[in-house]
């Protein structure tokens, strides 16, 4: 073999791994944007202009903890029934006279949270309904490295079962703790405005069954909707605000002390 | 399942304060803590080895070849602790086939894949060549296979070949520098991006898992030169000992200032969630941040070999001190690691509240796993220094 033949081979060698490598690469980065090309219609703009816009409003005035809401959650969504995992929760906040804030929120509230300090301890007490924030611009989406999880173009977050890896990054993400590992599906977990009903439109299992109206959901576009005018008429504040996520889930009356 | 619901309400017996309930199980766990452990001894031998060859620091040559195979061995294992604690390990290759590319985690597969492919494969293969084909020429079996298949065809053993791999070599180390500081820098972004996390949000992170990956990785190849030089029955080198020593200094030196400074900066900007962590602290990682991370991991190491740069006692002494070092520091970066990540999820993100994390033997999560993962990579590297011993190469870089 002469030095030319010898060079030649090598070069043949470098051209082909780099070829295989980059079309590797090339596949990788062009697959994202498969559905663009397989999407004809132009007018998913205006489709989603006309989408409603879901968000809830909770009433901390109203909520007397009784736990329906989380009950009916893990009935309408096969929840396990273990308390290490919860879509939705009730925490019960008791500020005692000397400072000291108690929370508690035994099995997520479910059969009715009870007050364990004695009464004239209490400087005051409330409940706190939480679930996941559907935050616009969501942490868990972004973590997530697989792109599993997402916002509808209707604002909710979901998570895609057949899609997910595992790998709980989105719950490592999640300020608010609403998401869990189910160890059924193995796949995370969370609230999803019981998207399966409210794409009927019924309202989430939770709202459903709240005695109180405690929880108002609705269309935020949709300026006659309840959830609107529950906006309009009360000064709310979202979680963690300091956190950037443009949640839309929205607390009248919330207390300093709920984190 | 039974048995991790058991586990689980025994963890929530343990809970101190208030948790969001989903907070009860932690989703990360020993896995997780290996993998950046892994990935930075894989950094941190590579920029030792880099040391020699761009930094032109000779007397590290005796370990430049090992520390290539140490970083290649355990670079093989990085990956899996990760593979195996997904709860869906057979979807992984989504990360590479639809990766989203704001995902901290998703990128890493390719820098990862870069790292491994690119730069490490190359760099060993163009160091090796020539002795593939040399040594093909004169052994047997399956390593005469091995040596034939390995050289790709490419058979020549003039110098001017030579000179070319040597010139491409060091154009891939040059390159591997920024790779292995994108690496590491890569994991600890995965960490430090998480604003949901105080304990893990701090601009410093990607730094300081860097910076501790030098010193873990350096540590390594000091204590596996050391074996090897034993196993081999062959002389220390006390210069290159002593010049990896140095090295070490140095590094520990930066990584101890820099995780200092982000204590110092926690402590004196107190936000929200610095009452938790001034519990957590001084509670859970008592023992495992103070004792073994800072006293035993970096204070005993910075003081002993601090101490070596002004009185020199005799080689016996300084061997055993040097072996005795590597160990502590491994240890200690290895409870850095932990720290991070079973410290960043023992706090609820409610701030008002701790839950405990109770490691199990067996399973894909338990300390027998976590031993294989580390063990592994030490049967990886054994292979390695059978099949392509550095010390046997007739070849070497300028």
């Amino acid at each position: 073999m002469g030095t030319k033949r010898k060079l030649e081979n090598r070069r043949k060698f470098f051209q082909t791994s780099a070829a295989l490598i980059g079309g590797t690469l090339m596949y990788s980065l062009i697959k994202p944007f498969e559905a663009i090309a397989e999407t004809k219609e132009k007018d998913t703009e205006d489709d989603k202009a006309n989408l409603p816009l879901w968000g809830m409003g909770v009433d901390l005035e109203s909520c007397i903890g009784c736990g329906k809401c989380v009950e009916a959650c893990k009935i309408e969504n096969d929840v396990p029934k273990e308390p290490f995992y919860f879509r939705t929760w009730v925490e019960q906040y008791t500020v005692k006279n000397d400072g000291e804030v108690k929370i508690e929120s035994p099995n997520g509230g479910i059969g009715g949270l009870k007050q364990s300090v004695p009464d004239e301890d209490i400087f005051k007490s409330f409940m706190v309904p939480k679930l996941c924030n559907h935050c616009t611009k969501a942490p868990c989406v972004q973590a997530c490295p697989v792109g599993a999880t997402f916002i509808s173009p209707d604002g909710v977050v979901l998570v895609d079962e057949t899609y997910c890896i595992g790998c709980s990054y989105c719950i490592q993400a999640c300020p608010y703790g609403a998401r869990y590992m189910n160890p059924i599906t193995k796949v995370a977990d969370k609230c999803t405005f019981c998207y399966h009903r409210i794409t009927k439109g019924l309202q989430p299992a939770c709202v459903e069954v709240c005695p109180t109206d405690a929880r108002i959901f609705g269309n935020l576009k949709d300026k006659k909707s309840d959830l609107v005018k529950f906006l309009q008429k009360n000064p709310t504040q979202v979680l963690k605000p300091h956190l950037n996520t443009h949640s839309r889930v929205f607390y009248n009356g919330l207390s300093s002390e709920v984190k | 399942m039974e048995e991790h619901y058991q586990h689980l309400y025994e963890a929530l017996s343990q809970v101190d304060g208030y948790i969001y309930p989903n907070e009860i199980d932690l989703h990360w766990g020993l896995m997780i803590v290996l993998y950046p452990y892994i990935t930075g001894l894989v950094a941190g031998a590579f920029i030792l080895a880099s040391l020699e060859r761009v930094f032109n620091i000779k007397a590290l040559k005796p370990t430049y070849g090992l520390a290539l195979l140490t970083a290649l061995a355990f670079l093989f294992v990085a990956t899996l602790p990760l593979v195996s604690h997904l709860q869906h390990p057979l979807r992984s290759y989504e990360i590479f086939m639809t990766p989203n590319p704001t995902s901290a985690m998703a990128i890493f597969g390719f820098v990862y894949l870069w790292y491994l492919m690119v730069v490490l494969l190359l760099e060993i293969w163009f160091d090796y060549r020539r002795d593939f084909v040399i040594w093909s020429k004169t052994s047997t079996g399956f390593k005469k296979l091995f040596y034939k298949v390995i050289t790709l065809g490419i058979n020549e053993t003039d110098e001017k070949s030579a000179k070319l791999d040597d010139k491409l070599g060091y154009y891939i180390t040059v390159l591997g520098i920024p790779s292995a500081f994108l690496l590491h820098g890569y994991v600890g972004f995965i960490f430090g991006s998480i604003k949901a996390n105080p304990w893990w949000s701090t601009v410093l992170m990607p730094v300081i898992f860097l910076f501790s990956a030098m010193v873990s990785g350096i540590a390594l190849v000091m204590v596996v030169y050391m074996v090897v030089c034993w196993v081999r029955k062959v002389k220390i080198d006390m210069l290159c000992l002593d010049t990896i020593a140095k090295y070490l200094f140095y590094i520990l030196i930066i990584d101890f200032t820099l995780e200092s400074l982000d204590q110092i900066h926690r402590l004196y900007e107190a936000e929200e969630s610095f009452d938790i962590i001034k519990v957590l602290v001084g509670g859970k990682l008592n023992i495992t941040l103070i004792y073994i991370q800072v006293i035993l991991g970096t204070l005993i190491p910075l003081s002993v070999i601090g101490f070596f740069q002004i009185y020199k006692p005799a080689e016996k002494i300084r061997k055993f001190v040097y072996f005795f070092i590597g160990i502590i520091v491994l240890i200690g970066v290895f409870f850095m690691r932990w720290n991070v990540v079973i410290g960043g999820q023992l706090f609820s993100k409610s701030l008002s509240g701790f839950t405990s994390f109770n490691a199990v033997y067996s399973g894909m999560e338990g300390y027998l796993m976590a031993a294989v993962w580390l063990i592994l990579p030490l049967f990886i590297l054994t292979f390695l220094l059978w099949l392509m011993p550095p010390w046997k190469k007739v070849t070497s870089h300028e």
